[in-house]
Formats: C-alpha cells, sequence, structure tokens
C-alpha cells in the first residue's frame, strides 16, 4: 500500500473520528443547556467550546457565550477552521484521495454523509432544528463504522483506519476528562465530593457512556467512578485502556503484516501494558491532570510513529 | 419527434418508423408508465451524486464538482453497423501508431512528399527526446478515443482522434451500470454486448507492453495529478477497476533507475505507468522544469528499459487538428488501403487559398483551433453572433495556421428524455480502443455524447453536454 493511501485512511478516520466527538459533544452541551437558566448555561456552553480547544476563537468572534451562536460556530461558522462542516470535508476530500483502498459501501456511506451534512449546514442551524441535526450527524457516522467493518478488506489499510479511529479516541476522551475535571473540580480535594450531579451526566453523555455506567454502577455517579470508568474499563469503547488496547492490535497486526516490528508497536504495547497494570489510585496519586497530560503526550508520539514506521510523508 | 429534414435519425426512419435496431427498445418503452420514467429520470441523478460519479470544474468554485447529465434513452447500434466501425477503427489506430514511429524515426511519409514537414516543425507535440525511441512492444498509442459522426445510415465520419489521454470510458462503464440497475428487465430482451469487461481487457492490454525491465507480474500504476483534476474520478475508478495503485506525483521517485512507488514496505518499482498526466509534466528534468506532477529523470528510466508510460510520451503529435487534415493519406500510406472511415471535410487555414474561402464562409463553417481541446477556441459560424464572427474572423487574420474550419455537419439525432417526453438531440460517439504489441482491441460499446439544448451541436461535458448509455446488439 502506498505511504500516502495510509496516510489518508489513517487521518480520514481521525476526522470522522473528530466529527462524531464534536457531535456527541453538542449534543451533551445542548441536553445540559436546556435544564439551566441563562447563566448557567452560557456556562455549559463555554465549557463545550473550551474542550473543543475553540475558545479564542469563539471570544474573538462574540463575547458572550449564547446557545445559537454556540452551535452555529461548533457546526458551521467559516471562521472556525475546525467547525464540523470543515471536518466532515476534510473526511470526505480524504476519501476521495483512498478511493481506491476502501470498499465502495464506505465510499457511498461518506459521500452521502457529506451530501446530507453539507445541505444541513448551508443555513444556520436554528433551535428547532439542531437537535435533528445532531442526532443526523451520529448516524453518518455509525453508517461510515457500519459499512467498515462490514464491507472492508481486512488487510493493512483496515488497521491504518482503525489506527486513526483510536489515536483520535484517546485523545479525545483524554481530552474531555482533563477540561472537564477542570472545570468540575477546582483541586484534587474535591475528589469524592458530592458534586453537581448534572454535570457528570454530561461528561458521561459527551462521550456516549451515560447509560453503560449507569448499568455497570447501578445508579451510583461519583467522580472516582466514572473517571475510573473512563480511563480503566476495558468494556467501554471510549476508554483510554480500550482504545490503546484496540490500538495495539492494530500496530502489532501492521507490524507482522510488514515483517518488522515497528516504533509505533513497541509504543503502543507498552501504553496499554501499563494501563493493564494501572489502579485508580495510582492515577490520583500521579495527579489527574498530569497522567492525563502524560498520556496524550504518549498517545501524540505514537502517531507520530506510525507516520515514520510506515513512510506516510516522504 | 423527428428532427430537421436533413438529419439522421438513430431511431426512426424518414416515414417514422422505429428502426430495426430500436424496434424492442421502443416496445419496452411504450408499455412504461410515464411517470415511473420521470421518476426513475431523477434516481439516476441523485444515484450518480451518490456514487460520486463527478467531473471537476476548474475556476467554479462552488460548483467544483459537476455531474455530467446522463440521459436514459440507449444509443443503440446493430451489429453489422458495429461490424463497419470495428473494422475502420481498427485500420485507423494501426495507421496512428505506425504512423508516430515513423515520425520519431525515419521519416518516411515525409521523406515521399505525403506529409509536409513544416507541421513538425512548429508543433509543440512533438518531443525530441522520443526521436530514434521505440517503447516497449512498439506501442505509442495504448488507449485511443475515436470520436464519429454520423449522417446517414452508412456514413460515419471520424471527427478527431484522441490519442495522448482519452478520456471517459468511466462513464461508459457507469452509465451501463446505472441502467442496469434502473432497467434490469431491459437487458433481457435486448441483446446488449458488454463492456464491463472493459477495466480487466485495460490491465492486460498494459500488462503486455511491460518493458524488459520487468520481472514477474508486471506492477501497473495509473498516475493522476490528484484529487482537483477534472477526470479524478475516473483515474480512481480505472485504477480501483483494474487492481492497479492510484499514484501521484509526490508518491513516486526513480530509485535504481527504476521508476518506484513509496510504499508503507518501502520503495517498489513500477512497470506500466498508465499516465492521465500531459507529456509537459511528466518529467520537469526534461520537460516543463516548474511541473509539479511528474518524477524526475522518468524519461531516463523510460528510455533505458525500465518503465512503460501508456500512452508514450510525443503521442500527441499524432493527434492535432492540422495532423487530422492528412488523416486520408497516413492511413494510406501505412496501410496501403483506402480508409474506411472517412475524415470530416477539413479546409487548412494555413493554405492561403483556403484561408480566403474559409473567411468568405465563416458563417456556414466550424473553425478550431489546431491545438484546442474540450470545446474551448472554437467557432460554430451557423449558431454564432456576427460579433463572435468578427472577432473570430481578426484572430483568425492574425494567426491562420493555427486553424482549420469544416462544414458544419448535419450530426445524427437520438432521441433524450425530457419532461416534455421524447426529443431528438445531436450525439457523437467516443469508442476506446486498446493497443498492445499484437492486438487492438475495442470494447463494444462507448461513450455517446449528447446535446442537451436543442439544434445544439455542441457535445462536450464542459459545455454542458450530457451523455447515454451506448448499446452494441449482439447478432
Amino acid at each position: 500500500m502506498l505511504g500516502r493511501t495510509a496516510n489518508g485512511l489513517f487521518w480520514m478516520f481521525r476526522y470522522l473520528e473528530r466529527v462524531e466527538n464534536t457531535a456527541r459533544l453538542l449534543d451533551a452541551g445542548l441536553r445540559m443547556a436546556l435544564t439551566r437558566d441563562v447563566i448557567s448555561a452560557e456556562d455549559e456552553w463555554r465549557s463545550v467550546i473550551a474542550t473543543l480547544g475553540q475558545g479564542a476563537g469563539f471570544e474573538a468572534k462574540y463575547g458572550i457565550y449564547t446557545g445559537t451562536q454556540a452551535w452555529n460556530y461548533i457546526l458551521r461558522d467559516k471562521d472556525n477552521p475546525a467547525c464540523l462542516h470543515a471536518l466532515m470535508r476534510t473526511v470526505r476530500t480524504n476519501a476521495r484521495a483512498v478511493r481506491t483502498a476502501i470498499s465502495s459501501d464506505l465510499w457511498t456511506a461518506v459521500n452521502e454523509g457529506w451530501m446530507k451534512i453539507d445541505e444541513a449546514l448551508s443555513r444556520p442551524v436554528t433551535q428547532s432544528a439542531v437537535g435533528d441535526v445532531v442526532k443526523m450527524i451520529k448516524g453518518v457516522g455509525t453508517l461510515a463504522h457500519g459499512a467498515f467493518g462490514n464491507s472492508m478488506l481486512r488487510d493493512a489499510g483496515f488497521h491504518f483506519a482503525r489506527a486513526g479511529t483510536f489515536v483520535e479516541r484517546a485523545d479525545s476522551t483524554a481530552r474531555i476528562l482533563d477540561m472537564k475535571y477542570y472545570l468540575l473540580l477546582p483541586s484534587v480535594s474535591y475528589v469524592g465530593s458530592s458534586l453537581d450531579a448534572g454535570q457528570w451526566d454530561q461528561l458521561l453523555r459527551s462521550v456516549s457512556g451515560d447509560r453503560a455506567f449507569r448499568w455497570l454502577n447501578t445508579g451510583k455517579a461519583d467522580a472516582r467512578g466514572i473517571v475510573e470508568f473512563l480511563i480503566l474499563d476495558q468494556r467501554f469503547p471510549r476508554s483510554l485502556a480500550y482504545s490503546h488496547t484496540l490500538l495495539r492490535e492494530s500496530l502489532t497486526t501492521l507490524a507482522r503484516l510488514h515483517g518488522s516490528d515497528g516504533t509505533s508497536s513497541e509504543l503502543v504495547c507498552q501504553s496499554a501494558a501499563m494501563l493493564d497494570e494501572l489502579t485508580i489510585d495510582q492515577v490520583f496519586d500521579e495527579g489527574l491532570h498530569e497522567f492525563l497530560t502524560g498520556f496524550m503526550f504518549r498517545n501524540g508520539e505514537i502517531a507520530d510513529a506510525i507516520a515514520q514506521d510506515y513512510r506516510f510523508l516522504d | 419527434m423527428s428532427g430537421a429534414a436533413d438529419t439522421f435519425d438513430e431511431m426512426h426512419d424518414p416515414s417514422g418508423a422505429v428502426r430495426a435496431g430500436y424496434a424492442e427498445y421502443c416496445r419496452w418503452f411504450d408499455e412504461q408508465p410515464a411517470d415511473l420514467l420521470k421518476r426513475k429520470d431523477q434516481e439516476a441523478e441523485a444515484s450518480f451524486r451518490r456514487t460520486g460519479i463527478t467531473f471537476n470544474v476548474y475556476g467554479e468554485h462552488d460548483a467544483e464538482e459537476r455531474l455530467i447529465p446522463f440521459d436514459m434513452v440507449p444509443r443503440i447500434i446493430t451489429a453489422n453497423e458495429w461490424r463497419r466501425l470495428t473494422r475502420g477503427i481498427e485500420q485507423r489506430v494501426s495507421a496512428l501508431n505506425a504512423f508516430i514511429h515513423d515520425l520519431y524515426h525515419r521519416q518516411e511519409i515525409i521523406r515521399a512528399g505525403r506529409l509536409p514537414e513544416r507541421l513538425l516543425a512548429n508543433n509543440d507535440a512533438w518531443l525530441s527526446n522520443m526521436v530514434g525511441f521505440t517503447p516497449p512492444g512498439g506501442v505509442y498509442t495504448h488507449i485511443v478515443g475515436i470520436d464519429l459522426v454520423r449522417t446517414g445510415p452508412n456514413d460515419f465520419f471520424v471527427l478527431e482522434d484522441n490519442a495522448r489521454t482519452p478520456s471517459g470510458v468511466s462513464y461508459m462503464l457507469e452509465n451501463r451500470e446505472t441502467m442496469m440497475t434502473m432497467f434490469p428487465e431491459l437487458f433481457t430482451r435486448v441483446p446488449v454486448s458488454t463492456v464491463s469487461d472493459y477495466p480487466r481487457r485495460l490491465a492486460r492490454s498494459l500488462a503486455a507492453c511491460a518493458p524488459s525491465a520487468t520481472t514477474g507480474k508486471p506492477t501497473v500504476a495509473v498516475l493522476t495529478p490528484g484529487i482537483y483534476n477534472s477526470a479524478y474520478y475516473e483515474h480512481a475508478f480505472l485504477a480501483d477497476q483494474m487492481g492497479a495503485e492510484l499514484v501521484e506525483s509526490g508518491d513516486l521517485r526513480v530509485v535504481g533507475g527504476r521508476v518506484c512507488m513509496r510504499t508503507t514496505r518501502g520503495f517498489e518499482p513500477i512497470d506500466v505507468l498508465y499516465r492521465r498526466v500531459d507529456d509537459d509534466f511528466l518529467d520537469p528534468l526534461s520537460f516543463n522544469p516548474d511541473s509539479m506532477l511528474g518524477v524526475p529523470g522518468i524519461m531516463d528510466v523510460y528510455r533505458s528499459g525500465g518503465i512503460t508510460i501508456a500512452n508514450a510520451p510525443g503521442t500527441g503529435i499524432a493527434d492535432d487538428k492540422a495532423i487530422y487534415s492528412f488523416m486520408p493519406e497516413i492511413v494510406e500510406f501505412y496501410t496501403g488501403e483506402k480508409p474506411l472511415l472517412p475524415n470530416v471535410e477539413t479546409y487548412r487555414c494555413a493554405d492561403r487559398e483556403t484561408l480566403k474561402y474559409v473567411l468568405d464562409n465563416l458563417e456556414e463553417l466550424v473553425v478550431k483551433e489546431v491545438h484546442g481541446s474540450g470545446g474551448y477556441g472554437m467557432l460554430i459560424g451557423p449558431t454564432a453572433s456576427k460579433k463572435e464572427i468578427r472577432t473570430f474572423r481578426a484572430k483568425l487574420e492574425a494567426n491562420p495556421q493555427n486553424y482549420i474550419a469544416q462544414p458544419t455537419l448535419a450530426l445524427s439525432t437520438c432521441p433524450v428524455f425530457t419532461r416534455k417526453g421524447l426529443a431528438p438531440r445531436h450525439v457523437d460517439l467516443r469508442p476506446f480502443v486498446l493497443v498492445s504489441p499484437d492486438n487492438v482491441e475495442i470494447v463494444p460499446g462507448g461513450l455517446t455524447r449528447v446535446a442537451l439544448k436543442k439544434g445544439s451541436l455542441v457535445v462536450n461535458s464542459s459545455q454542458g453536454g450530457g451523455t447515454k448509455d451506448t448499446w452494441v446488439l449482439k447478432d
């Protein structure tokens, strides 16, 4: 497979993941804002936009955080290079560039998805429409993953795509957790105190983990339990441990297919093994923020190593 | 239903009766409820959009990818007609290949006084690097598109030879796919020859031209300028269908005397490169030094037998419009036979007498730039305004050797589906020809382009033309 194609697949799926994560965060923000008074709703939107890393751009353009402005900024603002519309365009552009390496089912799902999203975001999104738009976008992601799983040849391309998915997902979950943790907990001494259950609910919703968590924890929602769930629970498909376990699977397969152990597979094996052994106490002993910062750094190193190992660029 | 009195109607004879080839189709058509066909028409467009069968238009940001309109009434060619066409095309393509070889070697045709030397002297498509070099298998034009127009029952004319990089074959294939999906029952009622094995034939034909450096099964790759090129869809489609790599300039590098692609395992040699970039951009070391689309050093590898480039660089010498006017002589010179497919009568404006005739009759002629393509830079006398004619007259007088002129032909018509029912529109036909060292083959079909405006003779997609599925009937 061409290095450029591997690169295209990797980034196509990173961006697809980013589209979905953005939609999830937005969904959580919407739910929270609906149940708030104006002032707290403003805080919700501030936190959603901060988690996306779009705070500076938003504040330069708008002084205050109102719902309509916030979701339109996230979804379709031309001044926001990371708006969902631009992300989805990138997914589609990458898909076109690697057209010969993806199944036609997947291509059609992405192309149709892009057409739907492009149409829905061609004009400002109103309050009454935003819920449906977000639902539709999430559906586009689900459909693309379905087509991917059902129709892609299980060769190197499949694993480059999965590597992109899980690198991005690990980063996203860590980032959401880090951001929320700061917003929610002014200091580590707050861990375990009774906190605003609604905010934790938002955190879980933004990773589509609310139902899973409730099911596993019979209704309890404490900070420590949620943090453990998102970092260490191998059963939850957006946890750090799960993401790196699947990333390890794909990178070791790639190394085997290429007949050489690359730096990337070494790094991910270390990370996944470390997460296997880790306890939540150790995380808090290190400091959650410090732990997450370290994790994101290592995750980024793995991504760089993949590009090196497989000659993504020259 | 019928067009102007002097226009050949593909579906009906002058008495209004349906021609034999269309009989079964028309029976089927008459059975269909009008509503259903209208709905199918919309479905077809949606399906093309979903599949992403688009072409890009330069310089129009918002409409960066466009659909070529698809018309769901097929153009039907009988087995007999096709046999005659095939023989004519094979003859012409063999002559083209021999002609290019001769030009880059002994130039017998010029020595014999059958072709003026000046046609080569100032020709941009001439590549001096090709002089004295014979490409692997002796093939120059691996893939050729011959544009044909029809004016009567037995009157097919060659309008243009596309010998460098003919495009449109993906539409031939997708149009058929779409028709088979929409109207499967039609294909059980009408015996239509299949076109779907074109990519397999293309792959085989290209592999048969592998260079001497090839070891084992030849590696074939398609070279595209990238996703913003107008024909990117086709490049990706063909690579996909052939199971070949789709490469861009950035993927390629000359390593150890071979042209190699950067794969996740390192650099791997390519044996046959089906390139969809122009000569000028192929090798910045040999041609345009600013080119970002080519491979530095590929011409050296080529000349040392390390790679096959399809079509061969320098092939374009055979398909400019000044050369076209000599095709009857060329065919005769290399095959020793009379051409089976005539040219459209062509006036060479470089000739003073002829120029005078052309200037006096601009209102009735089509004038084309010798190197132009895609319907740009041409004048269609009968439909042009006085002002357009004035402007063109000035251009023609300033640079006569840059133009040829042809009489306006009464292009045949084929019905298209409109909201008000069937209506005749002018069509042309581009069959696709594959050339390998010992074989010339033509898939039974081709791309029918259709002018969508009533009365218009312009069928180019870049000028708003559409396409139709083309059926060659089995005996």
